[in-house]
This record gives structure tokens, sequence and C-alpha cells, in this order.
């Protein structure tokens, strides 16, 4: 029997859908109310009171769908699961059990590479459903009692259910940024974690490698965080592991996780499973999908990031670490491209100035950290930025066109971000053109040669050191203020030396 | 001028006040003294706000002396239902679960009646959340039939009911799951109507059942009932079961040929007073001798009507009042440890016995393992009840039965035996199954208590049952009937 141990992992993500108002209620909804503020009569479940379907929210999740390649039913309906809990107005919650409004669909994920530099590998996650229910109110509990808040009540959540298709931690990370990089990008939701806008249950089961059935798996609900998910699904496959290889048998249980200790621990087991009572809601009558609803949210569905990860080594030919950060910002990437459009022939020279100078300058000026795990999406704003695309573009054609050196660029676009003004028009002002007058420059480069106290290079690059030449280069730069092509100096000083 | 403002019907008042002959002042002082005089023994209402009403009463009139004239309701009194929100007044249903609870919102109905320049004119008792057949449920009051005080007025609109036959209003709102507002319609001699399911607006409407309940108009004549109607019936987008206006103008053209009307196999048999089986017969009668063709039509699934409807009912009732747990509104325990432990005790101690026996039947045939056996099969049936009238609603245009098996029954008497009181819906219950519209009609008596009977149409026929009620009660002297009191 085989000592290695495969872990098996679905998740059920829920986010909260942006719309304007909740799922099933007029009342508005957004973070850092007081309690109590987002509420009305619907939404408290006064007696007489009904729900009534939020067009928006139901676009925003066939939208998903679309998004992830899911078939969209041509009706959705609603059931009530029953529960006394007294954060859940009703005490029971709308939602969908038989017929969701998504059904099926893939999200591709990238595991992490060898290196950052790396691309690593992808694999395609499949999605079981999604379904359209409402969010429940927050209970918090004092010495002097119990204390409810309903603002969240009624918030548009869709229940996304992955097929068991995640192997590992990193996969279900990755899968977890990938997710949020469509949603956002989509603007299907906002997924801002530290605001509760993406929590996640995690159902793990291990097997041992090469089994075909699967293990007794558990459910840990309420994950608020990926690294959550990673630590858990980490610490409970360990567990489950070690119960089996202890002679244990795993048991079917609900669990909950603390992330302070990073320690997970029994919530209810199967025997204690809530009867939920499920039934048609009679309220909320079937609702039909029209053909040309979905046909006409096709057409905002964006192009897929890793779609255009592969456009952009393929058909740009930049580098992948380029591409990788250009496509987890939607506008970043549509702001490269039009860019692009301004000077096809450098992509990667634009792609190199995005993705590294731009972002760093937007970063630091927005306070947002690149690149840590729990912003997939890198949060810039493109709005206060001052440069426009085609000003970048403009600023890499004076590159390209050997106007400015490299050195000089990076001055230049300094420049542009403080300010906003065409790079060519910083450089007139500065004086920086490049000095390419092959006359005058052959004039300095022959006066710099004959100096006594190079002789020493010289002597050093006719004898075979390549290097020696750049010895000369620094008398030479200094004597244009730096305005020298350093191109024409090498081919200069190579024809002059002979 | 014979008659006392209180016997006349709400056609007749809104005429007179057209004529100038009457105020608005005139008829609301007129029921106030009624009021006064007849509620502590009737027990129909369950409060009037006299200055509230008094004030819209010469609102009204303001508006009737400028021109301004809103509606044919316009200044006339409607009496609401306990369980229909309007805002600012309690809204019970009866209960003391509700006891405190004030609406902070209108019904669609009231909001209907409040812009027809109606007056909103107390409130009326009813069995605890729509739940019985007598208003013996109710944790506020008992309520007594005006025929003979000693009986029951019907239920759950009873507090409706009785407040019509006493002369204490002109107009009522009922709600009807299974039968509450005909049934008590019958027992106290007054017209009543179920409308089509989606019809009026359930917004306000406390929920019993959702995919039954009706709210519905009720009054002493046909041509009163059909006035409400008209104003209750209107889309609202609050609620979406309610039909928008391009379903309503899908309304069936009432095709005048000669009325063909149905009546189910063994209607009159079994379980069916004499006395009522005669009246059901002389209507039918009268109806041939109208030159209606009589076609008897086979319901052989009426028989389950019954028992579907209290698995139904029951389990979206176990929903719809899992709401009541004291945490936001209503009764709240003052004798517990933890949250739950107080939503568990204050809805042992806010609900009712009628209350509690449904919530408990409603949430066994909705458990795991039950479901199929009894929820998912009540379906089925329910299914097969709608289709089997919708076929026999193509050969005819209404079904004609009794409204109620028996006449009204003593207060107590049925009170230890629910299910022979669930035999009182036997003929109701089949059009909330099945979403159609159904009325009562007076037309006669079993000894000294009203009798009606029960006409049941296609979806959206309310005008040709109306015209046919109509038809009846012309020729008849039952219209506008009330007891001396």
């Amino acid at each position: 029997m085989s000592n290695e141990w495969e872990i098996v992992i679905g998740l059920e993500v829920h986010v909260q859908l942006h719309t304007r108002s909740k799922v099933f209620a007029s009342s508005s909804w957004g973070f850092g109310k007081e309690p109590n503020e987002q509420v009305d009569p619907v939404v408290l479940g006064l007696p007489g009171t009904l729900p009534v379907v939020n067009r928006e929210a139901v676009e925003k999740a066939i939208l998903f769908g679309l998004v992830v390649d899911a078939e969209i039913p041509e009706q959705c309906a609603w059931d009530r699961k029953n529960y006394f809990y007294p954060d859940n107005p009703k005490n029971y919650q709308l939602t969908q059990k038989d017929f969701p409004v998504t059904m099926g669909g893939k999200v591709e994920i990238e595991l992490p590479g060898a290196a950052r530099n790396i691309m690593g590998e992808h694999k395609w996650i499949r999605i079981h459903h999604a379904h359209l229910e409402e969010d429940v109110g927050k209970l918090s509990h004092s010495g002097s009692g119990s204390l409810v808040d309903y603002n969240r009540a009624g918030v548009p959540l869709l229940e996304i259910v992955t097929e068991p298709d995640l192997r590992s931690s990193a996969e279900a990370a990755a899968f977890l940024n990938a997710l949020v990089v469509k949603l956002t990008q989509a603007g299907v939701a906002d997924c801002d974690m530290e605001k509760g806008q993406l929590r996640c249950d995690a159902n793990v089961s291990v097997r041992r490698m090469g089994d075909i059935q699967l293990g007794t798996r558990t459910e840990t609900k309420n994950l608020n965080s990926i690294s959550g998910v990673r630590d858990c699904i980490i610490y409970e496959s360990k567990r489950q592991i070690a119960q089996i290889e202890a002679g244990n048998k795993i048991t079917q249980e609900t669990r909950g996780w603390n992330a302070e200790m990073s320690r997970g621990y029994v919530l209810r087991d199967k025997e204690d499973a809530h009867d939920y009572r499920y039934f048609p809601d009679p309220d909320i009558p079937t609702l039909k999908i029209s053909r040309e609803t979905v046909n006409r949210l096709q057409k905002l569905v964006p192009e897929a990031p890793f779609d255009r990860q592969r456009r952009y080594i393929e058909k740009l030919n930049l580098p992948y670490t380029a591409a990788s950060v250009l496509i987890a910002d939607k506008a970043l990437a549509d702001w490269f491209e039009t860019a692009v459009a301004a000077h096809p022939t450098n992509a990667a020279g634009i792609a190199n100035w995005a993705a590294n100078d731009l972002l760093r300058e937007l970063s630091a000026q927005s306070g947002a950290e690149i690149g840590s795990d729990e912003t997939p999406a890198v949060k810039i704003s493109l709005d206060s930025c001052l440069i426009k695309p085609a000003q970048l573009a403009g600023l890499v054609k004076l590159t390209d066109e050997g106007v400015i050196s490299k050195q000089q660029a990076k001055e230049v676009f300094t420049e542009m971000f403080k300010t906003g003004k065409d790079a060519l028009a910083i450089v007139e002002a500065k004086g920086l053109r490049q000095n390419s007058d092959t006359g005058e420059l052959e004039k300095i480069v022959a006066e710099v040669i004959a100096d006594p106290a190079v002789a020493k290079s010289i002597a050093e690059y006719r004898a075979g050191n390549e290097k020696a030449i750049n010895a000369l280069k620094g008398p030479i730069m200094k004597r244009t203020q730096g305005k020298a092509n350093p191109v024409m100096i090498d081919q200069l000083l190579r024809k002059l030396l002979g | 001028m014979a008659e006392e403002i209180y016997q006349l019907s709400a056609t007749e008042i809104s005429s007179r006040l057209a004529a100038g002959k009457l105020t608005s002042r005139a008829v609301v002082e007129a029921l106030i003294a009624r009021y006064h005089q007849l509620n502590k023994k009737i027990g129909a209402f369950t409060s009037l706000d006299e200055k509230d009403v008094l004030a819209q009463a010469d609102a009204s009139d303001a508006r009737r002396k400028t021109g301004k004239v809103l509606s044919p309701l316009d200044g006339i009194p409607v009496a609401i239902k306990e369980n229909i929100a309007v805002k600012g007044q309690p809204l019970t249903c009866s209960s003391k679960m509700l006891a405190n609870l004030v609406s902070p919102y209108d019904a669609h109905v009231v909001e209907a009646l409040k812009s027809a320049g109606a007056i909103i004119y107390g409130r009326l008792n009813m069995d605890e959340f729509a739940m019985g057949s007598s208003t013996e449920n109710s944790a506020i009051q008992k309520t007594f039939n005006p025929w003979d005080l000693a009986r029951i007025p019907g239920g759950s609109s009873g507090g409706s009911a009785a407040s019509l036959a006493s002369g204490l209003v002109p107009l009522a709102l009922g709600s009807d799951t299974g039968g509450s507002i005909r049934q008590p319609a019958s027992h106290c001699g007054i017209v009543g109507m179920k409308p089509t399911y989606g019809l009026v607006s359930r917004f306000g409407l406390v929920a019993f059942a959702s995919s039954l309940d009706q709210i519905g108009p009720m009054a002493r004549t046909v041509a009163d009932c059909e006035l409400l109607l008209k104003v209750l019936a209107t889309p609202d987008a609050r609620d979406m079961t309610c039909f928008d206006s391009t379903q309503r103008s899908q309304l069936p053209v009432a095709t005048e040929k000669s009325l063909r009307i149905g009546i189910p196999k063994g209607v009159l048999g079994k379980g069916v007073g004499a006395e009522v089986a005669a009246a059901t017969q002389a209507a039918i009668d009268f109806y041939k001798s109208k030159g209606a063709t009589i076609i008897e039509v086979d319901l052989p699934s009426s028989e389950l009507a019954v028992p579907t409807y209290y698995v139904v009912a029951t389990a979206e009732a176990s929903s719809n009042l899992a709401r009541y747990d004291g945490v936001r509104y209503g009764h709240r325990s003052s004798n517990a440890k933890t949250p739950i432990e107080m939503m568990t005790n204050s809805r042992s101690e806010g609900f009712g016995p009628e209350v509690k026996r449904r919530i408990l039947l409603g949430t066994f045939v909705l458990s795991a393992g039950y479901a199929d056996a009894y929820y998912v099969r009540a379906l089925r049936a329910r299914s097969k009840i709608r289709a089997e009238h919708l076929a026999a609603l193509e050969k005819v245009d209404m079904i004609l039965s009794p409204t109620v098996p028996t006449p009204a029954f003593k207060v107590g008497e049925k009170v230890s035996d629910p299910l022979q009181l669930y035999l009182e819906d036997i003929f109701t219950i089949p059009a909330n199954l099945a979403g159609l519209p159904a009325l009562s009609v007076p037309c006669g008596k079993s000894g000294h208590l009203p009798v009606g009977f029960h006409l049941v149409g296609a979806p959206l026929s309310e005008s040709k049952l109306f015209a046919a009620a109509q038809l009846f009660e012309s020729a008849h002297s039952f219209a506008n009937q009330q007891p001396t009191l």
C-alpha cells in the first residue's frame, strides 16, 4: 500500500454581489454604517412583508455564470431553508436548492512556478453550480446580553460550489485568487475579504494515492481569508491523515476554524445535522431567464485573465512576469493595451514601464501593498494617474528612436508621473535630447582617446580585454553632460580604436 | 327615508353622498352610535379610533364640497381584518404574540382604499393568525353570530362577517386561505368573495399560507362586494405573485351566451344538512328557470381537498410563523437566560393551541423522511385538484355547491373536535388549492340561520360570478339582510 496521501478539496465560496440594494428588498447596503441603519420592513421580516427579487442581483449572478462558462438554465427558483437563529429575521433563509441560477462552469488557475519569473502549472477547476441567496445579520454577545445587527441581512450572496477538484492548499489558494480576479474584473463583486465580502467553507478529505473512492469529508465553515483557507486545509488534512494512520475513522462533521490559534474544532457531528425542511418559497414565482438577457450580459464578459496572459506572452512577446502582473488588474491591462495601440512595435517595452515603474508609483501613491496574498488583484486606481497611455507610448518611442537614453527616460518618467506632461515636452524643457551627431561625437571621442590618462585602458582593450573599453565611456559622457548616445559612442570607440 | 343609516348598502350611501342627501360625517356618527350600542354584544370590532374616523369623514366631506371626490367609495367606511397592515394601527392577528405590534406601513389594499377616499374604519376580530372556522381562536375576544348570539359567526373572518350582518359597517375586508371569507359570509347571511389568486396584492396581509391566502371583499349586497373588489384589485410590484397589468388585461370577456352551471356529482349528499341542501337545490332550480344549462361535473379528487389543504397550509404556516420569536417585535418572554431560550419561551407563551397544533403539523410534514409522504404528495394532489377544476370549467362557466354543509354551530360546540371543525371548509378549500375565484351568496335559511351557496369560476372570471350572483340576488329577498338586534 502506498504511503502517499492525496488531499481532496471542494470549496463553497460565498460572495456578496456588487449591487445597490439588497437581494429581496429595496434597502441599500454597504460597509461602515451604524447597526440596523440599513433595514426596512422587508429586511426585518415584519408581518405582511414580501420579498421581491432584485433584478440587478440576478444579472450579476448570471454574469458570474457567463464568466466561468456555466450553463444559465431557462429558469431558477428559490426555496426556504428553515432554521431558528436570532440573526435570521424570518427564521428561514431564501436560497436556491433545486433550481440554481447557474449550473456547471470552470475556472482556470495557475499554481506557483519554480521561481517568480517562471510560469507555474495551469489547471481547470470545475464549478458544480452557483446559487443566489440572502445573507444573515450579525449576532454579538456582551456581558449584559446579546445584540443583533441586521445591516448585513438580505445582502445578495452568491454561493459558488466547486467540484472536489482541488488537491492542495496551494491549489485552493490559487483557485480563490483566480476567482477573485474574475469576479472583480467582471464587476460581479468587490471581494473585499476584510469587509467579509468573500467567505469560504472548505470540504476536505484524504485518501491513499491511487484510491478511487473518496474518503470521509469534513466541512470547515466560515473561513474569511485566503491564508485561513490554506492554513485550515493544511491543518485538517494533517489531522485526518494522523487519525487514519492511528487506525481511527474520520467522522463526517461540521467544523469551525480559529484563525488566531490556527486550529480547527468540531461544531457539530452528523447526528446533530440540521433538518432545514426545505420547500419552494411560495412568495417568489419561478423566475424565467430570457435568452435576450443572457446575450446582453454575455457582451459584458471580459477576456479571461489567463487568455490575456497567453496572448501577451505569445502575440506581444511580453515576459511572463510583466504579463502576469498586468492581467491581475483589468484596468491596468486595458491601459497597457491602449498604450500599445499608440506604439505597437515595442509592447514589451511598454509592459516593462507599466508593470514596474508605473505600478510601483501608483501603489506608493495609494499605499497599497503589491502582490500580497490577500490582495491578489493589486488595488490601485488609474483614475488619478496623470500619465495617459499614449504619453507612456511616446516615452518608449523616444527611447526606441534613440532620442533619449534609458537613463534619461527614468528621469523623464518621474517628471511625467508628477506633472502629466508629454515626454517630448519634458525632454525639450530639460534639454535632455541625446546627442547623436556623428561628426560632433567623433570629434569628442577622438579627443578623449588622445588623452594620456586613458592610454592604459586603450592598451588593455587592444590586448583583448573587451571590458576595458567601458573606462573610456565615462569621460565622453562627462564632456557631453550625459547626452551622448551610448550606442553610437560604443560604435565610434571601436571604429577609432581599430 | 324610513331606513336607518346602518341599514344602507354602500352603493346606496354612495349615491346619497353624491346627491348631497347625506354626509360622510353623518354616516360615521350613526355607525359609531351603533358600535356603542352593539359591539360589546357582537364582539366584531377589536378597536375603533373614533376621532380618527371622524377626521377621515370630515376630510371626505371637504373633498366633496370642492368637487374633488376620489371614487364612488369616497367617504364610505371600510372595516379591516386584524391581519391587514394599517400604518400606525395595531396588527395583532388576534394573537397574544403580536398584542403590542403597531404596523409601520400600509398594506397595498389599505393604500388603495385610502387613495379611493374610503374611510379606514376600525379593526375586526378573527381567529388567531386566521387559523380557524369560528373566530373562537381569537386571543382578544369572542365574536358572536348576529343571527343567534349563542352561535359562532364562522371564521376566520368572523369579525368581518358579524360586523356587516349587525349593521356596524357597510363594507369589510377579509382574508381567505381555505374559506375564511366565504364560510363566515354564509353563516352571517352576507356576500363574500375570494378573488383569483394573484388578483389582489398580499403585501401587508400577514401570511398564514402564502400560496393560498387572498384578501377579498365582504358586503351585504353583490353590487357592494363588486364595488369594493374593483378598488382592491390593482397591480402591485411588492407582491411577485400579484398579476401585473398585462396579465390583468387577459381577463376572459363575458360572452353572454346561456349560463352553464356545473354541479359536482353527489354534492348535496352525505354530510349536507337537509335545509342547506334544499336552499342550494332551490338556487339550482332558479338558474334553470332563467335558462341556465345545469351540467353534472365530476371532480373525483375533491375528496382529497381537506387533507391536502391541511398539509400544504400547515407546512407554509410553520415557516411563515417562524419569524415570531420575540427578537425584533412581538411578545418576548421575560423568562429566559439565552437568546435561543428566549425565542423558544416567547413562542410557547405567545401562540394559542390551534396555532401551535398547525405549526407542529406543518413542521412534521416538511421533516426529512416525511416530506415525500406528506408535503410532496399533497403538492401532487393539489395539481390534480386544480387540473380537474380547470377541465370542468372548460365545459361550464361556474361550479355551484353549498358554501358550508351545515349552518352556524353553537359557541364551544366543536372546540374539542378540530377534525369536525376542519370539515366546515370542505366546499371552499378546492378554490384556494386551485387558485380560483369563488363567492358565497345568501340563498335562504336553515331555521333562523342564514345559508349561502357557493360559486367557483375560471381564473379571473370574477365579473361572471358577480353577474350570476346578482341575477339570483335581484330575484330574492336576501340582499342587505340584517337580523333585528
